[in-house]
């Protein structure tokens, strides 16, 4: 039996019962420290002896810099940047994700469909049509959510880089000002990902603490998982 | 913003699109290229969806093929996102606009050859799903003998993709070229029924099939609006000169 499954209709040409190592996703919104925390993981698992790929969105080879052109142009609309994402996803699931499973790899994912979908959605896609679109997906091991409030998340991004065009959703044409948008877009993001919790099965870590705290309890939950035989 | 995702067969436009399928060879495009000359005789609104899509889809599109980096699933979106640029850019605003929108290859070339390659049949439909349907389909049946003639007598190179030689038919590009377009002949024999598409025997003169075309047309053209500015693309270009 194979241990993965899909979430619909598959990819064509991929026998599961090859795929052995483990799929975790960290997904948050913008800010909450998931590169931080996977950078933190890696170092953990490898200090441990196993082999870890991290990976994250548009880094494709396939999409990922015209991706990134696409976003600093604004200039395509919102079903066609939603499958240009798809693709990006696609790709890096198939030349990344897939052999490095194969190879018995643990893949540390800074963010999977769900975050693909939750933006999705908040730009006018239909969420039943997203869920058939990414049916290609493969099932996770486990995902951590970092939950955050949006006041701690204003709090962060004023404390780093402060508000930039597409975290704070501008293209949305949501609010006066950059920090009104962030507020509305970031808020409207949260609840999306609230409403996956229960669907998908999200793990909930509560990120408003410490980064130790938030590590060590991150930490824990991994190894469980990484310890786990089958599923 | 959200819930503003229209969904095959549900939108309403004052526009009219016709669209044309077939295999390659089969004549569709000459076919199309005389629907719109005679539209344009007859003063409407034409707008004939040259495909400009956005370069950086564009781009990807290309670099992948020439590299042959995409897989059937990858294939599969890159041009469902080119086909979302130009549902997005070039279909739904010059049909909010009352134009006549004409396409050469539509969402069901993307089912045929995507579901050849491998691709679940369910997903791809649901894939496409916010494509505008067609006031009418027409699909240009040809056999693939006849198809065969017209492109070898006058292409230069069936390319790598075209040809489905990523399937691993044949090692020959012409033997796989005929394996291939004939599978997608099969899928469009399915979509006849399944989308309502209109048959045109490709075998026939091409005044014939035109005949028959503009007749289909015309009946589907009630309450279109006309104009005097003959071309979509000239409306563009005026406002470029009163611009200068």
């Amino acid at each position: 039996m194979a241990r993965f499954d899909f979430f619909g209709e598959g990819l064509p040409g991929i026998d599961l019962a090859e795929l052995k190592g483990k799929l975790i996703v960290l997904e948050g919104t913008d800010g909450v420290g998931r590169s931080t925390h996977i950078g933190l993981l890696r170092q953990w698992l490898e200090n441990h002896g196993h082999a870890v790929l991290d990976t994250g969105m548009t880094r494709s080879a396939l999409a990922g810099k015209r991706l990134k052109q696409a976003k600093e142009g604004h200039t395509l609309g919102g079903i066609t940047m939603s499958l240009f994402y798809a693709t990006d996803f696609a790709d890096r699931l198939e030349n990344e994700i897939i052999p490095a499973l194969r190879a018995g790899f643990i893949v540390l994912t800074d963010r999977y469909i769900y975050s693909l979908m939750a933006r999705a959605i908040v730009r006018g896609s239909d969420p039943e049509w997203l869920r058939e679109v990414y049916g290609f997906a493969l099932k996770p091991d486990a995902i951590f959510y970092l939950r955050v409030k949006i006041d701690d998340l204003v709090t962060r991004v004023l404390q780093s880089s402060g508000f930039d065009y597409w975290e704070s959703g501008m293209d949305l044409h949501m609010g006066e000002d950059m920090y009104e948008s962030f507020v509305r877009y970031q808020t409207w993001l949260l609840a999306e990902f609230d409403k996956m919790v229960e669907t998908y099965g999200f793990n909930v870590i509560d990120a408003s603490r410490t980064i130790e705290e938030v590590f060590e309890d991150l930490r824990a939950r991994v190894e469980v998982i990484v310890e786990r035989n089958g599923r | 913003m959200a819930g503003g995702m229209k969904m095959y067969g549900k939108h309403r436009f004052p526009g009219r699109l016709f669209i044309v399928e077939g295999i390659d060879g089969s004549g569709k495009s000459t076919q199309l290229m005389l629907l719109q000359k005679w539209l344009e005789s007859e003063g409407y609104v034409v707008y004939s969806s040259e495909w400009n899509s956005s370069p950086l889809v564009h781009d990807v599109t290309k670099r992948g093929k020439k590299k042959k980096m995409l897989t059937p699933i990858t294939f599969s979106l890159i041009h469902a996102t080119d086909f979302a640029d130009r549902t997005e850019h070039h279909i739904i605003p010059p049909l909010k606009a009352g134009a006549v929108v004409l396409a050469d290859r539509y969402v069901y070339t993307a089912f045929a050859r995507d579901v050849v390659r491998g691709v679940s049949p369910k997903w791809v439909r649901d894939l496409y799903a916010f494509a505008v349907k067609p006031t009418v389909g027409f699909y240009f049946r040809t056999p693939l003998d006849v198809s065969m003639k017209r492109i070898l007598g006058g292409r230069d190179a069936i390319k790598y993709y075209e040809a489905g030689m990523d399937l691993g038919l044949s090692d020959d590009i012409e033997e796989g070229f005929r394996l291939f377009q004939g599978r997608i002949i099969d899928e469009y024999e399915k979509m006849v029924d399944e989308f309502g598409l209109v048959v045109i025997d490709a075998t026939r003169s091409i005044e014939e099939q035109q005949a028959e075309v503009r007749r289909i047309v015309s009946q589907a053209l009630a309450g279109t609006k006309k104009t005097r500015i003959r071309r979509w693309l000239d409306l563009t270009s005026l406002a470029r000169a009163s611009q200068a």
